[in-house]
């Protein structure tokens, strides 16, 4: 399988980073920068990882299955909108913000839009409790989400493209 | 710019470079007394360090404060295999949000404190392990430690010092379970994050069954000031065998939650009254969990004490990792308890059944509970069920569910109480006269 220029010196880089006898190492990084710019992890992409870190692709699925940003077989959306409601943002309305957002996008827990552009996630604590309620939309986050600010960050989901 | 405006009461260790303009650059960090305390450890034998260390009474600042001093010393230096550094940062104990500004703002101190770690234990390698919801630190660090590569503070002979010490990051991928050490190495051996069984620990069989330093970013982050000013001086600025200052995240009902470093030993109800300007809306205080979901709650009327290991402890409670939760008045507990146990429930890693089975079961009660079907025995089957999975479990995750838990139902039982009256049907018994059955 033939990965991005940009891919394949992302891999040589991770790859680089471990001693050449361990470099399973690299193997969660490899499937989460790999689902970053394939916007999936592809049965064809388990195998072509397996085989850059020596394992067999069963074992690159047993790890697939057990990190929750980890999306295999099925991928999330191309915005993926991961609304945390733990106890600090639980406290400060992080629950009705994610209500909000299910109402506002007709999406359910881990549910992705007809078109694969825009999937929702009720998340665990994303590391943002003093700056709660806090989402995070793919890598960016949102700190003090307002249900306003909800509404205008949920506005520009489709307009980015 | 910052998350939050400092508080006047604070007091500037490992926060100094916060707010300082292109305070992540090596050049920055050096006009900083930066790297003053590598070259001082350079000079000093790998036993000194750790003194110095021990003397500073630092204490793990992941959750569990064992004595950082004492942990360097267990690496069997004599060990022929080589030695690792290992940072945790994979922060993901909900009411914590420290250890990414220590990251954002200051990278540079941390490298310096791994490369401390590395001249203490003769390691030549180290591992920042970082959650992957964090992917903006992974660019930041690499950029940090590119641009420290090339102006010689890492490498080979760093400085003309003799002493060769790199580092990388690594990403996760969601699991907070990845935060417990030996999770965390599996993981970053590119397995699934479960944990392994303990003793060996770390120190002695860690990364790639070789000798490792595993610390969080705040633990490594304050060894470089410790050098600089001294075990001895660091220490005195906590309280006894509780040493230096330490990251507080106030979130919840206070008006300017935040993170604020504070002296170890600040009183809790200062801290929520003049660091947090108080409970928003002048609303009264209910509760507090003073180091992260997984530390036991404390009442309101519990709360005037000094914020430090061994005070907790007393306390029945635990410092844990400086997530300070403050509730008001008008919080359900139960509901609290409920969104507590779901995430244990969610992070378990399956592993060990009284974990598994503890938490699931335990969610699926306070659910029922808080949906207003609870039953009379609900309160102490939640109690007796938590009870059974301290200290039963392959990890401390099943404590860290089980420990807020038995402390709610405890101190809120009338809560509880009230909500199983509620209930329609509180005894399965009489489900068959009350419930009418639909032929």
């Amino acid at each position: 399988m033939n990965f991005s220029p940009e891919l394949e010196a992302k891999f040589a880089e991770i790859i680089g980073k471990y001693p050449p006898e361990h470099k399973r190492s690299a193997l969660v990084p490899l499937l989460l920068f790999t689902q970053d710019e394939l916007g999936q992890i592809t049965a064809e992409a388990v195998q072509e990882v397996a085989k850059r870190v020596g394992v067999f692709p069963m074992q690159v699925e047993e790890v697939l299955t057990y990190y929750s940003m980890l999306h295999f077989p099925k991928p999330m959306g191309k915005k993926h909108v991961q609304i945390c409601t733990n106890i600090s943002c639980q406290l400060t309305g992080g629950e009705e913000l994610y209500e909000r957002a299910s109402r506002k996008l007709g999406l359910g827990h881990k549910q992705v839009s007809a078109d694969g552009e825009v999937s929702l996630e009720e998340v665990e604590c994303i590391g943002a409790c003093s700056w709660a309620p806090a989402i995070q939309i793919n890598y960016d986050f949102h700190h003090n989400v307002t249900p306003e600010k909800l509404d205008e960050l949920l506005d520009g989901l489709r307009k980015l493209n | 710019m910052l998350y939050n405006d400092p508080s006047p009461l604070e007091t500037k260790v490992l926060t100094r470079l916060f707010g300082v303009p292109n305070s992540t650059s090596v050049e920055t960090y050096v006009a900083h007394e930066g790297f003053v305390a590598f070259r001082k450890a350079a000079a000093m034998t790998p036993e000194a360090i750790i003194d110095e260390v021990k003397k500073s009474n630092l204490r793990g600042r992941g959750g569990a404060g064992f004595p950082t001093g004492m942990k360097w010393s267990f690496v069997p230096r004599n060990n022929p295999k080589p030695k690792y550094i290992v940072v945790n940062a994979d922060e993901s104990e909900p009411g914590t949000c420290k250890d990414r500004l220590l990251i954002e703002y200051d990278p540079m101190q941390l490298i310096e404190g791994m490369m401390i770690a590395g001249l203490a234990v003769g390691a030549k390698r180290g591992y920042i392990y970082l959650r992957g919801e964090y992917r903006y630190l992974v660019d930041i660090l690499d950029k940090a430690i590119a641009e420290a590569r090339a102006a010689g503070w890492l490498g080979t002979s760093i400085q003309g010092t003799g002493f060769d010490f790199d580092c990388y990051t690594h990403s996760g991928a969601g699991a907070y379970e990845c935060g417990e050490e030996s999770a965390l190495l599996e993981s970053l051996e590119g397995k699934r994050g479960v944990p392994r069984i303990r003793p060996p620990f770390p120190a002695v069989a860690g990364l790639y069954r070789c000798p490792t330093v595993l610390n969080n970013v705040e633990t490594y982050c304050s060894v470089p000031s410790i050098l600089r000013m001294g075990g001895e001086a660091w220490a005195n600025l906590g309280t006894p065998r509780n040493g230096g200052t330490r990251l507080f995240c106030l979130s919840g009902h206070v008006n300017k939650p935040g993170v604020y470093e504070l002296p170890m030993g600040f009183n809790l109800l200062r801290m929520i009254e003049e660091v947090g300007g108080g409970v928003r809306g002048g609303k009264k205080l209910k509760a507090v969990i003073p180091g992260g979901s997984s530390c036991p709650v404390l009442t309101a009327a519990e709360c005037d004490l000094p914020m430090d290991f061994d005070s907790l402890k007393n306390a029945k409670s635990m410092l844990g990792s400086g997530g300070v939760v403050v509730m008001d008045e008008t919080t359900d507990m139960v509901k609290v308890a409920l969104r507590i146990m779901k995430f244990y429930q969610h992070e378990s890693c399956g592993w060990c059944i009284p974990c598994r089975e503890g938490t699931t079961w335990l969610k699926n009660i306070l659910t029922r509970v808080y949906n207003g079907m609870g039953q009379k025995e609900d309160p102490a089957l939640v109690h007796e069920l938590a009870s059974n999975m301290l200290g039963r479990t392959f990890c401390p995750l099943g404590d860290a569910a089980a420990m807020p838990t038995i402390s709610i139902v405890e101190k809120f039982r009338d809560e509880f109480e009230a909500y199983v009256r509620r209930s329609p049907v509180t005894d399965l018994a009489d489900i068959d006269t009350k419930i009418p059955v639909r032929a």
